[in-house]
This record gives structure tokens, sequence and C-alpha cells, in this order.
């Protein structure tokens, strides 16, 4: 069946438009640019000493701005989105069904595929906004210095992938319960695992470690990091999303039957 | 315009809705009458595509709910039982959404938000947040959701709970006012509710049809004999005594100062007679009345398995509650 983006679109706006009537948007974007405000001041401060030092003792060429700031930065922008993300997500469904409300979006001329792109396309919006606003600091370092565009352009690419991938883990959690704090603990649960899982791989054995590294939504990020782009870890993050996306029409699918 | 055909709805083992199958005709309003948890609720959300049915057919302006549901949908205006609205959106906000939502053409949006505004009588609160409104706007807020469309069918589930009487009667007029543009189907278990407003009703209960028809022929056929309300200021004995030996009266019953006079089916017209009598018998008379037979007790009637044919001495009492 054909998908209508004018659907996907106002169902995607009303959402959007719920983060900033609600106080969610004002309290996920504040609590996120203190945090990473505070992040690049201290990346930036420890990498000037850095380079004095380095240059005090002659030891060579410093670190580079990339390896210094560009990759910690980021690194750290996702285990951030780790946290905000199931704040973000955790309203999309379970709310619509304690309000009832999920009974005008079932009942509409609307397919269930354009009600979920619509939820998760308001909440990829909110955190590409969040992504513009740490523009800034890309700005202040072409200001003051000479980074590398590529590995910033990389990184963001990966970011905006992998907090894709927490999203669809935030969807499908909202469409499991009603209840939002089951839904916001669940997708942080199930992200803080998917992130971690590679820690295993020591221990796992060749054929397992290697599965598991696989699995770990953030071994795929470390190319991004460096400014690599793979279609591999691409093709990775966006069969995540849309897993994700369609176990999340399953269960709705599913709740309808029963 | 609507036909259910052998509808079943199985929750697990249990039948919500069984064997069940009705038409509605264009430009009728159909009353769905049932006690709580007598498979209305479950019949709506079926028509509307909500849930799936777990076997039967049922179409609505010829479209299969099952096979197109996206027709069915863009041609049904649904309000669901908890009026399905966003506490932190506007009223014109949400009725916009709603709009958009039923694909309202998008030059038509503002223009059928406003009209529909103006129909449900919202206009007061239109700026208004949902959260702040009190259950009756918010219950009309929900109404104007299912008609922002312009819908051919309206599917209402209990439209009028949680309002007060002044809004009860404006709902009502509205959904009379609906009736030959839309086809409307709206459920209750409030028995006046349906008998203002319906022309025909079907009583379910345990998910099944007990019964389809027109009020009229509905209270015909329930009718076990005709009442007589009585109020007398002296309701001696030898009075009520007499008043029971005459012909063609089976049972008189007393509340106080009230009489409930049950006559045998058949009887010819015998109320000058009657009242001839209370006046022999000095009973002095202040009333007198014609009771019909409410849709109170053709309800219990009809919904309480046939336990014997229930007399009707409790008539008078209940047909006057009945009838607010």
């Amino acid at each position: 069946m054909k998908i209508s983006l004018r659907n996907i679109w106002t169902i995607a706006g009303r959402d959007f438009k719920t983060y900033f009537t609600s106080p969610i948007a004002y309290i996920v974007i504040a609590g996120f640019m203190v945090i990473m405000g505070w992040m690049f001041f201290f990346n930036l401060s420890h990498f000037n000493m850095q380079n004095m030092q380095y240059q005090q003792f002659n030891m060579g060429k410093g670190v580079s701005i990339t390896e210094g700031i560009i990759r910690p930065l980021y690194g750290n922008m996702n285990v951030i989105f780790l946290f905000l993300v199931p704040f973000i997500t955790m309203r999309l469904f379970a709310e619509e069904k304690k309000l009832h409300t999920i009974e005008l979006l079932m009942t509409s001329p609307v397919q269930l595929s354009e009600i979920i792109l619509g939820k998760f396309f308001s909440s990829f919006l909110l955190v590409s906004i969040m992504l513009v606003l740490t523009g800034v600091y890309p700005i202040v370092l072409f200001a003051t210095g000479n980074p590398e565009l590529g590995p910033i352009v990389t990184s963001y690419i990966g970011t905006l992938l992998l907090s894709s991938c927490y999203l669809s883990i935030g969807i499908l959690f909202s469409s499991v319960t009603e209840n939002q704090i089951v839904a916001g603990a669940l997708t942080f649960a199930a992200g803080l695992f998917f992130w971690l899982v590679s820690w295993a791989t020591q221990s796992a054995g060749p054929v397992w470690g290697e599965l598991l590294t696989y699995l770990s939504l953030i071994s795929h990020y470390n190319n991004f990091g460096q400014g690599l782009l793979n279609t591999s870890d691409i093709a990775f993050y966006l069969s995540f999303i849309g897993l994700g996306l369609f176990l999340t029409h399953r269960v709705l699918d599913s709740f309808r039957w029963r | 315009m609507i036909q259910v055909s052998h509808l079943t709805k199985l929750y697990g083992p249990r039948a919500a809705v069984r064997d069940l199958s009705f038409e509605v005709n264009q430009g009728e309003i159909v009353g769905f009458l049932g006690p709580n948890g007598a498979g209305k609720s479950t019949t709506m959300k079926i028509l509307t595509g909500f849930m799936p049915a777990s076997d039967g057919k049922a179409s609505i302006c010829g479209y299969d709910v099952f096979e197109q549901p996206l027709e069915v949908k863009r041609n049904v205006g649904f309000l669901p039982e908890t009026p399905p609205v966003y506490p932190e959106m506007s009223v014109y906000d949400y009725l916009e959404f709603s709009a958009r939502l039923h694909q309202v053409p998008k030059l038509q949006v503002s223009t059928a938000v406003n009209t529909v505004i103006d129909k449900v009588a919202l206009g007061e609160v239109r700026k208004r947040l949902i959260g702040n409104l009190s259950k009756g706007y918010r219950q009309r807020v929900g109404l104007a959701q299912s008609l922002v469309h312009n819908p051919k069918v309206l599917i209402l589930d209990e439209p009028t709970v949680g309002l007060d009487p002044k809004q009860i009667i404006e709902i009502r007029e509205l959904i009379k006012s609906l009736s030959g543009d839309h086809t409307v189907i709206l459920s209750s278990h409030i028995l006046p509710e349906v008998t203002a407003t319906c022309q025909r009703i079907i009583v379910i209960n345990k998910g099944q049809i007990v019964a389809e028809d027109t009020l009229e022929h509905l209270t015909a056929r329930m009718k076990k004999g005709l009442i007589y309300s009585m109020v007398v200021k002296n309701p001696s004995k030898e009075g009520l005594e007499s008043l029971r030996k005459m012909d063609g009266i089976s049972q008189v019953t007393a509340h106080g100062s009230k009489l409930a006079i049950e006559m045998k089916s058949g009887t010819p017209e015998i109320r000058d007679k009657i009242i001839e009598m209370a006046v022999q018998r000095s009973m002095g008379v202040l009333e007198f009345s014609v009771e019909k037979i409410s849709l109170e007790e053709i309800f219990l009637q009809l919904t309480t398995i046939e336990t014997s044919s229930q007399p009707a001495s409790h008539s008078a009492d209940h047909s006057q509650g009945a009838g607010v």
C-alpha cells in the first residue's frame, strides 16, 4: 500500500509540537546543552594543556584536534543520548494508549506504518535540533583552530544514526505499555544492553565474540568517529532502526487482535 | 448503509459479541441498547476498524470493514467511550489535527473546523486547552472530532455520558438534526437516551441481539396490558377492594396515595367507570393518567432471562423515573 507523506507529516507535526507545549523539549534540550557545554569546555582545556606540555617538553607532534576533541566529544554525546532518548520516546505511544487517543489514530484513515513513521520523525526532528545546536562547537573550533571537516561530518552522521537506533528502541517499548515510566526504563535498559554488549567479547570466544561486537551499537560508531563512512555500519544502523519500527508495527497490530 | 452479518468477537474463550447481524439504512438513527458489558463498544470498535472481528462480515457504505479499512474509516466518524482528546492541545488545534488526519483537503480544513465548532457550539472555548475544559465540553470536542470530516456514518459510543441535563438535551437535538444527511449508530445503557433520539432500537445482551424494532413496536410487543395510574386523597381499603372487583381489572397496587391499576388485556375502555367507582367510594380522585410501559421495563424483560412473565406492578414508579 502507498504511504502518504501528508499523513506522516500530520502526525509528526502534532507530536513535535507536543514536545514544545509540554516541558519535555525544554528540559531535554537544556540538560543536553549544559552537559555538552561542560564536556566541550573540559575537552578543550584538557586538549590545550596536553598540547602545551607536548610543546614544553618537545615531545614531537601533539594530539590532533580530531583525536583530542572531536572524537571524545561526539563519543560522549552518544552516551548522553542513551540517557536522554528514553525521555523523548517514552510518551509517544504510551501516552496515546493512556489517553485513549490511540483510538482516534487507529480509526482514522491512516495506516499504522504512517502513524509509526510520524512518531519516529517527530522524535528524530527533536534529536536533529539538539544536534544542530551543538554545531556551535565546531564553529568555535574552526574560528580558533584548524580542525578537519571530514570527521566532524561523519561524527554527526554517526551520532544521528546511533541515536535513531535508540529512538526506534524507545518507540518499540513505548508501544508495549501504557506506562511511560516502564517504557522509559525498558528503553534505557535495552539501549544500555546493546551498548555494553561488546564488553563480553573478550570472554565469549571467537565466534560469539565477533557476533557480539557486531551487535553492539557503539562498536559500529568507531568508524564514524574516525572520519570513515562504512556502508556496513550504515546498513547495520538502518536495519536496526527498521527492525525496531517493524516490531512496533507488529506489537500495535497484535494489540488490536486481543 | 451498514450491514453486519454473523459478527463474532472472541476474547480468549469468552465471546464479547456472538453472531450479531443487523442492518442500518441511510439517514437512520439507530440506538444500541444494552447493559454494561453487553458488547456494544466491541461492536462499534469492530465497525470502525479499531479491532478485527473473529468471525463474520461487516460493511459500511459498501466497503468491507476488514478488506478496505481505509475507505471505511474515511466515511465514518467515531466517538469512542472516552473522548480521544489531547489535553495539551487547544480545541481549534485539535480539531484541525483531526480534520487533517481524516484527509480533509488542505484548503477546506479551516472551513471544516469552523463549521463544526459552530455546530457543536464550541465557539467560546475554541482557543482554550482541552485539558482545562469540563467533562461536558470535552465530550463535545470529541463529538466535534467525529463530525469534522462530515462523514456519512457516525458511530457514537455513549455520547451523552457525563453531561449535565441541559447539555444532554442539546446533544440529543444535535444528533437528531444529523439524521437524514448522516447515518447514526449510538449506544447507551440509559434508556431515555435512546427513546429520545433514535428511530430504531437494537437491544443487545451478552453479545446477542435480543430485540430489534422501532420504539412503538417494541412497546406494543412487550405490553402485557394497559396500566392506569390514579392519585387519590383517601386510598381506603374498601375502595381498593371494590376497584379490584371490577370487570377487566387484573390488579390494583397502592403506593401510598398512588394507585397502579393494571388492566386485563383486551379490556374495552372503562376509564370513566373506574373514576365513577372511585368517586362513589369517596376516595377523592386527584389525578388520573395512562401509564405507558417504559422502555426500562422492556429492557429489563428482554435482558433478564425470561423468568416467568413479570407482573408490571412496579411500573407506576419506574416509568415515571424513566420519563425524565
